[in-house]
């Protein structure tokens, strides 16, 4: 009943997100107030970005090779991945484990579509979208600061970067989700998420190497901001960018298996 | 109500808080591990800076930096309160129609179960420490007045946040809009209290800012008792300006408190 194959439709999963992002468009939108709040948390949360930067940089020039335009860039695509992560991919993870616990998880086993691209894409919260904005901004800034620009194979690469970056996370959130099929209890998941999430406001190369390593394999922040960073600031390589795309690869496989593992424990707890 | 029975009543919340919790080992340990994230960057960004300065910035070592971040872990849990936010829900849902039928003041439950909450959270905070310390070589070195003041300061640290944010949260009972305020309160906080890093590493006009403010009394001043070897005067000068932050903050509490209640029919159920 669960997984049924999706068949002669491959297109039909996106059709279905359009459908779930225009319901959840128009349902942000009778609460206009909620989009000046978080302006108003964005504009705070950036400023703060922005006073820990002059705070490193009155200390310093460079920090571990990166000079402070630099730096603005990889907080420009933090800034920007956290908007993606917190409009896409954090609504439907948060309610994911509420249904899990509450059993309401069974609804979506009843729809004829299947599971897994259901509780991917049912809640989307458009107003966290002020960060992608907002990212992209700072972004900009920084590479005119940096003098250079970019040049069209970069912004490719760094489009690429970021969406395979966006994959990871979402991966990685879908893991951690579906622990709650065992762990019954994981509200506390979240703070977990955004305190780890933190770590990418640095490019990870300034960590000691196991952290580096965790945040690159374990947790994929590396992937998700400090590469895309990379490709704007001239520092990406080809072989990056594939092993980014080989390991989007893996985490989407093993995050499907992982997944129908969670799925055959669900069915023996509830019932 | 004899002092006997405020002391069973705590005992109570306290045992409560921790058979609960307990149950939630794992839960508890992610959010932990969350929160350790947080230190450990800082760490990181201030120990390279003080590596390429030639190997301290203001002031700080590497060593010191990581003995500093590492009893920051601990002091952040001892700062876990009754979040702001989540008297929106106590509002909304009537769970304060509950709590105002026993014969005490509601915040004694909250600072009784928090505080139970403590003892799972330092048990399970122990192996955590060691193994930051094995990562990271914090150069620690206390005296034994550091020691008893610091366990005395953590304590009212989380006293001060307490009765602070109690107040912060009960702008609930005039409005649902209230993160915006929440905010800029948790942003100064991070800024000024010594949690983003030593405040002696901030600009002068933000150090005088913050100690006007109750911020650092909460982080900089429990951590820099452990760790910076401070001189007696500020040790116990520390202690009283705790107190005196307690004192403010709970007379606060006690006067909002009358005020505030008197709106709760109107915005609950």
């Amino acid at each position: 009943m669960t997984d049924r194959p999706v068949g002669r439709e491959p297109l039909r999963p996106v059709r279905l997100f359009g459908l779930y992002l225009r319901v959840g468009v128009l349902n942000e939108l009778q609460y206009r107030a909620n989009f000046a709040i978080q302006l108003f948390q964005s504009a705070i949360a950036l400023g703060t970005g922005l006073a820990v930067l002059a705070l490193v940089f009155g200390q310093t020039d460079t920090l571990a090779g990166w000079s402070q335009p630099e730096l603005l860039a990889v907080m420009g695509v933090h800034v920007l991945m956290g908007g993606v992560i917190g409009t896409f991919i954090q609504p439907n993870m948060v309610r994911l484990m509420g249904d899990i616990r509450q059993g309401t998880f069974d609804y979506v086993l009843t729809k004829p579509e299947d599971a897994q691209v259901l509780v991917s894409i049912r809640e989307v919260r458009f107003w966290r979208a002020v960060d992608i904005v907002i990212g992209g901004v700072v972004l900009a800034i920084a590479i005119g600061q940096l003098g250079g620009g970019v040049g069209a194979l970069d912004a490719v690469a760094f489009l690429a970067a970021l969406v395979l970056g966006a994959v990871m996370i979402y991966c990685f959130w879908m893991l951690l989700t579906i622990t709650a099929f065992w762990v019954v209890r994981m509200d506390q998941i979240v703070e977990l998420f955004e305190g780890v999430y933190q770590a990418g406001r640095w490019p990870v190369t300034i960590y000691p190497g196991w952290l580096r390593l965790s945040l690159t394999f374990l947790v994929p922040i590396a992937f998700a901001v400090t590469v895309p960073a990379e490709a704007v600031t001239g520092r990406l390589t080809a072989e990056t960018l594939a092993l980014a795309a080989g390991f989007a690869g893996l985490l989407v496989v093993v995050t499907r298996i992982f997944w129908r593992l969670g799925l055959r424990r669900y069915g023996g707890a509830s019932a | 109500m004899s002092v006997r029975a405020w002391a069973d009543i705590y005992a109570t919340h306290i045992r409560i808080a921790i058979a609960e919790q307990f149950q939630y080992r794992v839960a508890n340990y992610f959010y932990m591990i969350g929160m350790i994230a947080e230190p450990i960057i800082y760490l990181v960004v201030w120990s390279t800076i003080a590596r390429q300065q030639g190997g301290q910035v203001g002031g700080f070592t590497p060593g010191q930096f990581a003995a500093y971040y590492i009893v920051w872990t601990l002091v952040r849990n001892m700062n876990i309160i009754f979040t702001p936010y989540g008297w929106e829900e106590r509002i909304r849902q009537g769970e304060l129609s509950g709590m105002l039928l026993r014969p005490m003041h509601p915040i004694h439950t909250d600072l009784g179960y928090f505080a139970g909450w403590k003892f799972v959270v330092i048990v399970l905070w122990l192996p955590l420490a060691a193994v930051l310390a094995f990562l990271f070589s914090p150069d620690l070195d206390p005296r034994p007045i550091d020691v008893a003041v610091f366990a005395i300061a953590i304590w009212g640290a989380y006293l001060i946040r307490s009765v602070n944010y109690w107040i912060l949260g009960m702008l609930t009972f005039w409005t649902t809009r209230v993160g915006p305020a929440f905010e800029i309160v948790f942003t100064a906080e991070l800024l000024l209290s010594g949690r983003l890093v030593p405040l002696s590493l901030m600009p002068d006009w933000a150090q005088q800012l913050a100690s006007v403010l109750p911020f650092k009394w909460t982080f900089g001043f429990p951590i820099e008792a452990l760790v910076a070897r401070l001189p007696e005067e500020q040790l116990l000068g520390g202690l009283a300006m705790q107190a005196l932050w307690i004192a403010l903050g709970s007379i606060g509490v006690a006067v909002v408190w009358r005020i505030a209640i008197r709106r709760y029919g109107a915005v609950g159920n």
